[in-house]
Order: C-alpha cells, then sequence, then structure tokens
C-alpha cells in the first residue's frame, strides 16, 4: 500500500506526564480519504496539525508520501491543503483573494490563477458573485466551499481537513459533501479528515481511525470496522452515532 | 512614501539653517524677555540674523544651553552667576567672575547699569514725611510697620542679617510676595522688600531705600555670552552698557506688566529713544506669530509621532510573539510614561541640550507606549484560528505579517496613533520651556507676564489643533479601514 501519511511511534505531551499522544503508528492510504474519529480530546486534531508540522512531536518520526518533514516548512505546507471549521478565511480578504493568496505569492501567471479560480468555484458550487464579496457576507455552507477551494488552490497532492462541515446545518452539508467529492474525484487527492461524527466519516472516508485518550483504538477500511468493531468503546460510538 | 518625504523634508529644515543666526535667549520672566528683546532687535537693526529662544525654563537651563553651545547668549545677573551657579559665597566684581568662567568658553559683557537686588521700599509720601532715604534710616523708626516676604523672612541673608547689620529695632512679620505691593500701596503696610526693578514700585509710587553698608549683594544684569561670538557682536551688544539704570528699568518693565505693551513694542521704543535702531513695525506680529508657532508645534508633534509610529509599530512587530519580551517592553514604555512631562523635557537637557531636538525626543517617548501598547494588544489578540491557518497553509513570516497580523490589527494601531497624536499636541505646548518654540512659546510668556490674552494665543490654537487631529485621524481612519469593516 502507497502511503501519504504515516505516523511511526508518535509521542506528543503539551503538559509534562500528560500524554496527548501515546506511542502513535500508522499508516494512511494514498488517493483516498481517511478519517479520523474522536471525541473532543481524544487527540485526533493534534494528529492532524502533526502532518503540516504546526505541531512537531516528542517522539516519532512523521513521513508525508514516504519523505520525512523537510526543513523548508513553508515549502512543504504548501504542498498540503489545510481547512477548518468555520473556514478561517481571513475576513478583511474577498473570498477571491482568500482562495488565490497562495498562487499569487507562489508567482502564478494571471491567465493560470483565473483558470484555476474558475474551475474551483464551478466545482464547489459557488456562485460567481460571490468573488468580490467579503467572507463575513456569505452563509457559513458558502464560506465552508470558499476554504475548501483556497485549500486545494494549489492543486495538493494531500489535503487536510479538521471538522470542516461541522459548524454547516445538516442539509447545507449534504450539498458541501457533494462538492467535495465531486472534487475529490476530480483531483484525485489524498485526504485526511478529522471528525467526531461518525456518520460523516462513514460516508465520506474508506479508511476508519478511531481514536480514544490519545491511542489508536481501531484502524482499517471502513467496511471493515462497521463489520467488526474492535472493542467496546467502538462499538459503542458506532452504535451511538449511526443508529 | 509621500510621509517618507515629508519626514526627510523635516529633517532636512531643521538641520540645515542657512545663516548662522545668533541664539538669544532669556529666562522666563519680564525682565529677562525684555533685555533679550532689545538685544534681538539691535542685532537684527545691525544686519545680524537672530533666533529668539525666549523663556526657557530657569537658569541652570539657559546656563546649561549656554555652556554646551546651544544658544549665544542671555542676560544673568552678577549675583545669579556667582551664588546660583559658580558657588563662590563672596559677591564678585565682572572681571572676578569672568576669570572664573572663562575656561567654560563664554564671558560676561559690560553690564546694562541696573541692580536688580533685593531692596527695601517705602511710599513715596511716607519716606518725604520721615526723611528716610537709606536703610540705616529704619534705625530711628522702631514702630513702623515693616512687613516683608515669607522667604525674605526666613532666608539668613535675608531681614534678620539686614536687621543685624543696620541694627534695625522693628520686629518685622510675614506677607505673601504679591499681596506686598497692594498691601503698602494702601497704607496697611510701611516697609517692605521688593526686588529694585519692579514695575511694581512705579506703579505704586514707591522709593528704595539705599543700601549703604552694602549689604544686599549685588545683581548687576549683563548679557553672558559664548566667547566665540564674534567681537562685532559682542561690540554691538556692549552699545547698551550702562544705557539702564534702576528707574529705567522699572518703568519698561512697568510697560509690558501695567500697560500691556508687547516686548517688541517697549524694546523698540527703547532703542528708538537711544538712537540705536530703526522704528520698526511691531504691532501686527500677532497672526505671525500664531502662523510661526502653530507650524512649529506641528513640527515637533509631527516629527515625534512618525518616529513613534515607525519605532512602536516595528516594535511592537518585532516582539509580538515572545511574551516576556512584550510584557517588559510594554513596562519600560509605562515607565516613560509616568515621568512627568516637564521633569522628562528637563532630563533631556543633559542628553541632548535644549531645542527642538530633545523636545522631539520627549514627545516620541511619550507617543510610544499607546502606540506600541495598542498594536501589541491587536497582535497578540487576533482570532487564533486565523493566525494558524496562516502559518499552515504557508505562509512565511514576513507573509503572515503583511497579509493577516498587520491588516487585522490596523484598526486598533491607528487607535493608538491617534490617542498619542492628541497627547503630543498637548504635551508640545511645554517644550516652550527648554527652547523649541512651538504654541507653548506665548503660554509661557503669558505666564511669566500674567497676561490671560497671551496664554489664550497658545492655549486656544493648540486646543483646536487636538480637535482638528481628532478630525483629521477619523477620517483618515475611515479611509484605512480594512475593506469588511467600512461595508459591514
Amino acid at each position: 500500500m502507497n502511503a501519504c501519511v504515516s505516523f511511526e511511534g508518535i509521542g506528543k505531551s503539551f503538559v509534562p506526564g500528560q500524554l496527548v499522544l501515546d506511542d502513535v503508528n500508522l499508516s494512511l492510504p494514498a488517493g483516498a480519504t481517511t478519517a479520523i474519529v474522536g471525541e473532543s480530546g481524544s487527540g485526533k486534531t493534534t494528529l492532524l496539525q502533526l502532518v503540516n508540522a504546526v505541531v512537531r512531536p516528542d517522539q516519532g518520526t512523521i513521513r508525508v508520501f514516504g519523505e520525512p518533514i523537510p526543513e523548508d516548512l513553508v515549502k512543504f505546507r504548501r504542498r498540503i491543503g489545510y481547512s477548518v471549521q468555520g473556514a478561517g478565511l481571513f475576513p478583511h480578504m474577498t473570498n477571491r483573494d482568500n482562495v488565490v493568496l497562495l498562487a499569487r505569492l507562489e508567482g502564478w501567471a494571471s491567465a493560470d490563477i483565473e483558470g484555476r479560480y474558475a474551475s474551483l468555484l464551478e466545482q464547489m458550487g459557488l456562485p460567481e458573485d460571490v468573488s468580490d464579496r467579503y467572507p463575513g457576507e456569505l452563509s457559513g455552507g458558502q464560506q465552508q466551499r470558499v476554504g475548501l477551494c483556497r485549500s486545494l488552490m494549489l492543486k495538493p497532492r494531500l489535503l487536510l481537513l479538521d471538522e470542516p462541515f461541522s459548524t454547516v446545518d445538516p442539509i447545507t452539508r449534504v450539498g458541501v459533501y457533494e462538492s467535495f467529492q465531486n472534487v475529490q474525484r476530480h483531483e484525485g487527492v489524498s485526504t485526511v479528515l478529522v471528525t467526531h461524527d461518525m456518520r460523516e466519516a462513514v460516508k465520506l472516508a474508506s479508511t476508519l481511525v478511531i481514536v480514544n485518550q490519545g491511542r489508536v483504538v481501531q484502524a482499517g477500511p471502513t467496511a471493515d470496522v462497521l463489520a467488526k468493531p474492535d472493542g467496546d468503546y467502538v462499538a459503542a460510538l458506532l452504535r451511538g452515532q449511526l443508529e | 512614501m509621500r510621509w517618507v518625504l515629508a519626514v526627510a523634508s523635516l529633517f532636512w529644515a531643521l538641520a540645515v539653517h542657512g545663516t548662522e543666526p545668533i541664539r538669544v535667549a532669556s529666562k522666563n520672566f519680564n525682565e529677562s524677555y525684555l533685555l533679550a528683546e532689545i538685544i534681538a532687535q539691535l542685532l537684527e537693526d545691525r544686519g545680524y540674523p537672530v533666533e529668539r529662544r525666549f523663556g526657557l525654563g530657569g537658569t541652570l537651563i539657559c546656563f546649561e544651553a549656554l555652556v554646551t553651545g546651544e544658544i549665544d547668549l542671555y542676560v544673568e545677573y552678577t549675583g545669579t552667576l556667582g551664588q546660583a551657579i559658580l558657588g563662590v559665597p563672596e559677591v564678585m566684581g565682572r572681571g572676578a567672575l569672568n576669570e572664573l568662567i572663562a575656561d567654560r568658553g563664554i564671558e560676561l559683557l559690560e553690564p546694562f547699569g541696573f541692580n536688580n537686588t533685593y531692596a527695601m521700599v517705602t511710599p513715596r509720601a511716607l519716606a518725604q514725611s520721615l526723611n528716610l532715604t537709606s536703610v540705616g534710616d529704619l534705625a530711628a523708626h522702631g514702630d513702623l510697620n515693616v512687613v516683608v516676604s515669607h522667604e525674605f523672612l526666613e532666608r539668613d541673608d535675608g531681614w534678620r542679617g539686614l536687621a543685624r547689620t543696620y541694627d534695625l529695632q522693628a520686629d518685622a512679620v510675614g506677607i505673601e510676595h504679591g499681596l506686598a505691593y497692594q498691601a503698602v500701596a494702601d497704607g496697611g503696610i510701611d516697609v517692605t522688600d521688593a526686588y529694585s526693578t519692579d514695575g511694581e514700585l512705579r506703579r505704586y509710587d514707591l522709593v528704595v531705600l539705599r543700601d549703604d553698608l552694602g549689604y544686599f549683594p549685588q545683581y548687576l544684569a549683563a548679557p553672558l555670552v559664548r566667547s566665540a561670538l564674534a567681537d562685532d557682536v559682542k561690540t554691538a551688544i556692549e552699545g547698551l552698557a550702562d544705557l539702564i539704570d534702576d528707574t529705567r528699568m522699572q518703568s519698561l518693565n512697568a510697560e509690558v506688566v501695567f500697560n500691556g505693551r508687547t516686548f517688541a513694542e517697549v524694546a523698540n521704543e527703547f532703542l528708538v529713544d537711544w538712537g540705536l535702531a530703526q522704528r520698526r513695525d511691531t504691532s501686527n506680529g500677532l497672526w505671525r506669530s500664531l502662523a510661526v508657532n502653530t507650524t512649529q508645534h506641528l513640527k515637533l508633534t509631527g516629527i515625534a509621532l512618525l518616529g513613534a509610529i515607525l519605532v512602536g509599530v516595528g516594535l511592537s512587530l518585532a516582539v509580538f510573539r515572545m511574551p516576556a519580551l512584550s510584557k517588559g517592553v510594554t513596562y519600560f514604555c509605562g515607565l516613560l510614561q509616568t515621568i512627568p512631562s516637564i521633569a522628562l523635557l528637563a532630563l533631556m537637557i543633559p542628553l541632548f541640550g535644549i531645542g527642538p531636538l530633545p523636545a522631539i525626543i520627549a514627545l516620541f517617548l511619550y507617543s510610544l507606549l499607546p502606540i506600541l501598547r495598542n498594536a501589541l494588544t491587536a497582535l497578540t489578540t487576533l482570532d487564533p484560528t486565523l493566525t494558524r491557518v496562516a502559518l499552515a497553509m504557508g505562509l512565511t513570516e514576513w507573509e503572515q505579517l503583511r497579509f493577516v497580523y498587520v491588516p487585522l490589527s490596523l484598526p486598533s494601531i491607528f487607535a493608538g496613533i491617534r490617542t498619542a497624536a492628541v497627547i503630543s499636541i498637548g504635551t508640545a505646548t511645554l517644550a516652550a520651556f527648554i527652547g523649541a518654540g512651538g504654541l507653548g512659546d506665548p503660554i509661557v510668556t503669558g505666564l511669566a507676564l500674567n497676561d490671560v490674552g497671551l496664554i489664550l494665543q497658545g492655549a486656544v490654537p493648540a486646543a483646536l489643533l487636538a480637535v482638528a487631529t481628532e478630525l483629521l485621524f477619523e477620517a483618515l481612519e475611515r479611509w484605512l479601514l480594512p475593506g469588511h469593516l467600512r461595508r459591514g
């Protein structure tokens, strides 16, 4: 199996003596979507932020497409899309500027920027007239779509999503899922999704990683996890959220 | 860019003086202003360019400024020079004083003629009826009502020494100096102490009793100048030697204090009377001086503010990611703020002399805190999601500042600048005490003369300037506000 991200013996604590992650060993498949599922405080967001080096591990190695995290973090991070809960759009920039900022900084030709921008907008199901408006003038669902456009702008091979759909209302969410899956199919980007919502995980991901109190309690293809939950915790989690 | 040019040109204007003017200074009391103005007009009439640095806050400021070459001359008194400045106990003449100060590169020119010392005074009518002409004559009249200022009563070289020297029997009591003249004129007091050239002596028709035994030290007024001053300039100034006796100085002072005339008018009239200068138009000085003072005021606050913006914003950008250092810097700037402004200005003198430079530096230090604190607060309290996204998406440190931190902090930074600007405009009025000019000039002079009109000439424009600054910044703020806030 080709791995997009692998964690090897990862340990991390923010407060001495309190491990947020304890000896995590994982390999996430490339070209697919993996959902890291857990309750708040389980360590799932820390796991995600280790991938783009926003958080550094105390022990262990992280490899992205087989390579350890390099010295030049700016260049490294620009190859990884990142989208968060509430979209995290810069409120003082128009939606267009939010999306194309990195491409401009990378020195893309303006025709390329426009082409890529227009295609993302279309794939994400956003109307053209959001471009010159500010994020605060959009609905939560639209903001989230703009946020996804921003994270995809530089055509990353890897996309990290930190609960990006959780602030969107359930009905709108279905539409955003579809748009997202549409882009993902089209671009073949490897995705790591962090969520507390098992239903969302099952819908979007082919691989599930269940974390609890800093430890991986089960990891494997979604169908396998659903068929054979490993232990009471996973079973309870599946039961509680899927029924 | 335009701002940068503006700063550059202001510094240029400060640095370049053209032909070196003669910098004439004065202390902040009536007689000192008047004599300085007389010298200034005399030199101007001879064709020398003159720069007036009037109203410096006290003897030591003037002296230090002269020794360090910040000014070229001011009028000093022999007694003050000997005792207060040089610390020599005995009374010395001009020659002896000049020997003491020669190695400091300064010299005392020929005195004007009058002696502004302590004096015992009495109403003319009383003096005539009791035939009083000297202090000694008081000995025979132990029943006279002697009331002197509190300071004179307490000082060892005041009343007690005088009574011992002249064997006076009268029991003196103390009174507030400002009230003594009126009380003498009303007949409530027979004898009091005074300064021998006060204009009040003319106004209330008081006579000075001669100090035959030379009890009071001599305070002969004379120009104290830098020795390096050109000989022809010194000669021109010495044209004033021995022209002003006690009575003349009294009436010159009275012209300003009681008849409400300007220093320029009185000085010009004096010079014309003695054929030393042409008559000049001294009437329409108001608008011109208003323009000069306002321009200078804006220059002082503008340069200080620009410096504080550059340093304050720059410093906060440099330290905001380091909480301990940010705290340290904020405390330090807060400490500066606790120094009373007049004390901060005084502290600048040994370091930077007098004039605009130390004033600008003091104003700069004052402006720093509001700008720095607002900037630091804004930069450290941005939405953590946004700052994490900025980092995680791969912006460099500089790009994070440029695209996220600075634009989002701008409204708060701007509010700090606005506060600093208004504080500066108010504080800059104190800069006149160290010879920096500005709208504080008429205020300081007005305080010295107890002239409310003159005080308002500085206070009103300064207040208007502060209001105008508020309005200007409000407009600028709206213009600079990030788009999403403007539209919202």
